[in-house]
C-alpha cells in the first residue's frame, strides 16, 4: 500500500493538514483531547421523541455550534405508531454509516486518493422476538449489521478495500457498536 | 409408568399408590441418581430441612433449620423410597417413549413396557445450558459446566471465569475464590435475596406468605416466570447471605454479562450496574411483600423490625473484556443454567426449543404428564417441597384420565399434537 508522500493534489474536501495539526496539538496536551458529546431527548407522544444536538465539550472548554440539529424518532405504522421519524435503531445505522464514510473520505485524502462517488448501504438484521420478550435467547439488538460500499475513485480495488478497512479501525461508532460500553442510566 | 426416581418421581409414585394405580418407576441409575452423579462436593441444599415435605413423609433430621449436604439428600430420598415402598426398577434407562395402541410403548435397555399413561419425572436439569458463544473459547482455556464441577482441586492453577450469578454460579464462585484463585464472575439477570430476613430464613417467609404457592395460571406471564433464575442463596452453617456484595468482599471481581468472544477476548456487557439495580429493586419488592404479609397477619410483632440490605456495590468502570488467549484465565465455569434432555421422547410434544408443551404438567398428549419443571404448576414446582402438591394434582388428573372421565377430542390421531385435545376433569 503506497503512501502518498508528495503534497496532496487531491480534493475530497477534507482538511488533512488541520487534522494532523490537531492530532499533534492533542498529543501534546491530552486534557484537551477529552471530549463529551451530548444530545437531549424529549418525549412527545407515544413512541415519538424529539432530540436536539448543540453544544459539546472539548479542547478544554464548552463548545457551541451556530445551529441546533433536530432529530425526530418514532416507530413505523406497522407498530401502531405515527411514524414521525426514523426508529432509534435506524439512527444507529445512520451513525455507523456516516462515521465510516467520513473516515473513508479523510483516509482517502491522506492517502492521496481522489474520490468521485462514495455510497454505502447499511442493513441491520433484527429478530423482534428479542425486544418483544418472546424468546429470551434472542438478543434485543441487531443480530448482525452489513455495510456495502460502492466507491468510484482513482485507485485500485485493493487500495479501496484498505481504505474501508482502515476507516473501520479508526471509527468511533464502529467501536461503539462492536465493543461493550459501560452505560449508566439514572433518574434525577 | 413413571420415568425417573428423583424426589419428583417418588412423590408421584406415592400419590399413585394412594389411588391404587398400578405403576412402575424406571430409573437409569439408582434412586436419587442426579444427586449421586451431578452435584459438586461441597453443595448443601439452599432450602432448609423442614422444607422437604413429601407426600407421606416428613423427615427434618435433628435440625429443621439446617441445610442438607449431598450425602444427606441421597439418604433422605432413599429413605423416602423405602418408606413408600416405591416400585423402582433401577439401572433401567428409557431409550424411547412412543405412542402405541391405546397408550404408550416405553422402550428401555432392559426390555419394553406398555402402559396407558406416562409421567416424565426425569428431571429439569439433565444438561447444562451453555451459550453458543462457548465455541469461541480459545483452546488454552478449559471449560467446565456446573454439572461437571466437583471442587477447586479439579481446576488448573490460574484465574477462573464463572459465567452466571444465580445459585450455582455464586456458590461455585465463592468456593473457588476462597481456594486462592482469582475469580471473575460474569453477572447477567439474577435474583438477590438475604438468607435470613427479620430473624427468619427467607424460605420460611416465602413459604408462609404464600409466595412459593403462587400458581402458574395466576401470574401475568408464565413463560417469563418460568425463565426466572434461581435465587442467589446457599445453605451454610452460619446462615450467611451469598450476594454479590459478599462475593466482592472476598475479592471476586464482578463483570457484566458475557456478550461475546472475539479474537480470544471475552467481552462483557456494559449493563452490570443495571443488572444489579434491577435485582436490588426486585429484592425490595419481595421484602415489601413479606413486610405487608407480616403486618397483615400480626407476625410483625414476633419478629425483628424490617430492614433493607445495602445496595449492590458496582465499581465505576467494571472490566469490559478479558483476554482469554494470553490472560490469567485458565478455566471457565458455565453456571448458565440447566435444561432437560428428552432425546428419548418419540412423541410430538416438544416445542421448537426442545421443551415439553404442557399445561401445568398435563402434556399435550392424553395420558402424558411431566413433573419437576420450573414453575410448572406453582413457584415451588422444581423444589423438593413443591413436588407434593403437583403430584397430588396430577395424579388426580391421571386417575380421571384412566377412568375415562376426561373429555377428549380428536383422539384417533394419536401422534397429532395439534388435534385440539382439551383436557377437562368431568
Ligand atoms: C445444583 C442444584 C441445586 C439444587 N438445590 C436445591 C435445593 O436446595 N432445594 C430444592 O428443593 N431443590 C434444589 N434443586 C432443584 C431440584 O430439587 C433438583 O433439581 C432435583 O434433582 C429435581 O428432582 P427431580 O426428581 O425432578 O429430578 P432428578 O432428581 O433429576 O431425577 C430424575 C431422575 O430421572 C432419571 N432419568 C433421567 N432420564 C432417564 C431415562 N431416560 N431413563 C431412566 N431414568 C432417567 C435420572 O437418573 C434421575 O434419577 C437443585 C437443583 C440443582 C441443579
Amino acid at each position: 500500500m503506497p503512501m502518498a508522500a508528495a503534497a496532496s493534489t487531491v480534493k475530497n474536501g477534507v482538511n488533512v493538514e488541520a487534522l494532523i495539526a490537531a492530532r499533534e496539538a492533542l498529543t501534546a496536551t491530552p486534557v484537551a483531547a477529552q471530549f463529551k458529546w451530548r444530545a437531549a431527548c424529549e418525549w412527545k407522544n407515544g413512541t415519538h421523541s424529539h432530540s436536539t444536538v448543540e453544544g459539546f465539550y472539548g479542547l478544554g472548554a464548552e463548545q457551541h455550534r451556530k445551529r441546533t440539529f433536530k432529530f425526530d424518532a418514532d416507530h413505523p405504522e406497522v407498530f401502531a405508531s405515527e411514524d414521525k421519524g426514523a426508529t432509534p435503531v435506524e439512527y444507529v445505522l445512520v451513525g455507523l454509516a456516516s462515521c465510516l464514510t467520513a473516515g473513508v473520505a479523510a483516509i482517502a485524502q491522506h492517502r492521496n486518493i481522489q474520490l468521485r462517488v462514495v455510497t454505502a448501504t447499511i442493513e441491520g438484521d433484527m429478530d423482534l422476538q428479542g425486544i418483544l420478550g418472546i424468546d429470551s435467547d434472542v438478543r434485543n439488538g441487531f443480530g448482525g449489521i452489513k455495510v456495502s460500499y460502492k466507491i468510484d475513485a482513482d485507485a485500485k480495488r485493493e487500495d479501496l478495500e484498505a481504505l474501508v478497512a482502515q476507516s473501520q479501525k479508526r471509527s468511533a461508532v464502529y467501536d461503539i457498536v462492536t465493543n461493550p460500553t459501560n452505560v449508566v442510566v439514572e433518574v434525577l | 409408568m413413571v420415568i425417573g426416581a428423583g424426589h419428583a418421581g417418588l412423590a408421584m409414585s406415592r400419590c399413585l399408590t394412594e389411588r391404587s394405580i398400578d405403576h412402575v418407576i424406571l430409573e437409569r441409575g439408582e434412586v436419587a441418581n442426579t444427586w449421586r452423579t451431578e452435584r459438586w462436593d461441597s453443595l448443601r441444599l439452599l432450602t432448609p430441612n423442614w422444607q422437604g415435605r413429601l407426600p407421606g413423609f416428613a423427615d427434618t433430621g435433628n435440625d429443621p433449620d439446617g441445610y442438607r449436604t449431598v450425602p444427606e439428600v441421597i439418604r433422605f430420598i432413599e429413605d423416602y423410597a423405602k418408606a413408600i415402598s416405591a416400585p423402582v426398577e433401577t439401572n433401567t434407562a428409557v431409550t424411547s417413549v412412543g405412542s402405541g395402541g391405546t397408550g404408550y410403548l416405553v422402550r428401555t435397555d432392559r426390555g419394553d413396557w406398555k402402559c396407558r399413561a406416562v409421567v416424565l419425572a426425569s428431571g429439569a436439569c439433565n444438561s447444562p445450558r451453555v451459550p453458543a458463544l462457548a465455541s469461541a473459547v480459545p483452546s488454552s482455556v478449559t471449560c467446565v459446566a456446573a454439572q461437571q464441577y466437583r471442587n477447586p482441586g479439579q481446576l488448573a492453577d490460574g484465574d477462573v471465569l464463572v459465567v452466571g450469578a444465580s445459585a450455582s454460579g455464586t456458590q461455585i464462585a465463592s468456593e473457588i475464590q476462597r481456594s486462592g484463585r482469582q475469580v471473575f464472575l460474569s453477572v447477567g439477570e439474577h435474583i438477590r435475596a438475604p438468607r435470613v430476613y427479620r430473624g427468619k430464613d427467607i424460605q420460611w417467609w416465602m413459604d408462609a406468605a404464600g409466595v412459593l404457592d403462587e400458581r402458574y395460571d395466576g401470574v401475568d406471564d408464565v413463560a417469563r416466570a418460568r425463565r426466572v433464575p434461581s435465587l442467589q442463596l446457599a445453605g451454610t452453617s452460619d446462615r450467611s447471605t451469598l450476594d454479590l456484595n459478599a462475593l466482592t468482599d472476598i475479592g471476586v471481581t464482578l463483570v457484566g454479562r458475557l456478550a461475546g468472544i472475539a479474537n480470544g477476548k471475552a467481552q462483557f456487557a456494559g449493563s452490570l450496574r443495571n443488572m444489579c439495580a434491577l435485582s436490588d429493586l426486585k429484592m425490595g419488592r419481595l421484602l415489601e411483600t413479606i413486610d405487608a404479609w407480616a403486618h397483615a397477619t400480626g407476625v410483625d410483632t414476633a419478629v425483628e423490625p424490617p430492614h433493607r440490605p445495602p445496595p449492590t456495590r458496582v465499581e465505576n468502570s467494571p472490566p469490559l473484556s478479558l483476554d482469554l488467549a494470553v490472560g490469567g484465565i485458565k478455566t471457565i465455569i458455565w453456571a448458565t443454567g440447566y435444561r432437560p434432555d428428552y432425546a428419548w421422547l418419540d412423541v410430538p410434544v416438544l416445542d421448537r426449543k426442545g421443551m415439553v408443551r404442557h399445561d401445568g404438567g398435563v402434556v399435550d398428549l392424553p395420558g402424558l404428564y411431566v413433573m419437576g419443571l420450573h414453575f410448572m404448576r406453582r413457584r415451588k414446582s422444581s423444589l423438593i417441597d413443591g413436588a407434593g402438591d403437583d403430584a397430588r394434582d396430577l395424579s388426580n388428573h391421571l386417575s380421571s384420565y384412566l377412568d375415562g372421565r376426561i373429555l377428549k377430542t380428536g383422539q384417533s390421531s394419536e401422534s397429532d399434537s395439534s388435534s385440539g385435545y382439551q383436557s377437562e376433569v368431568a
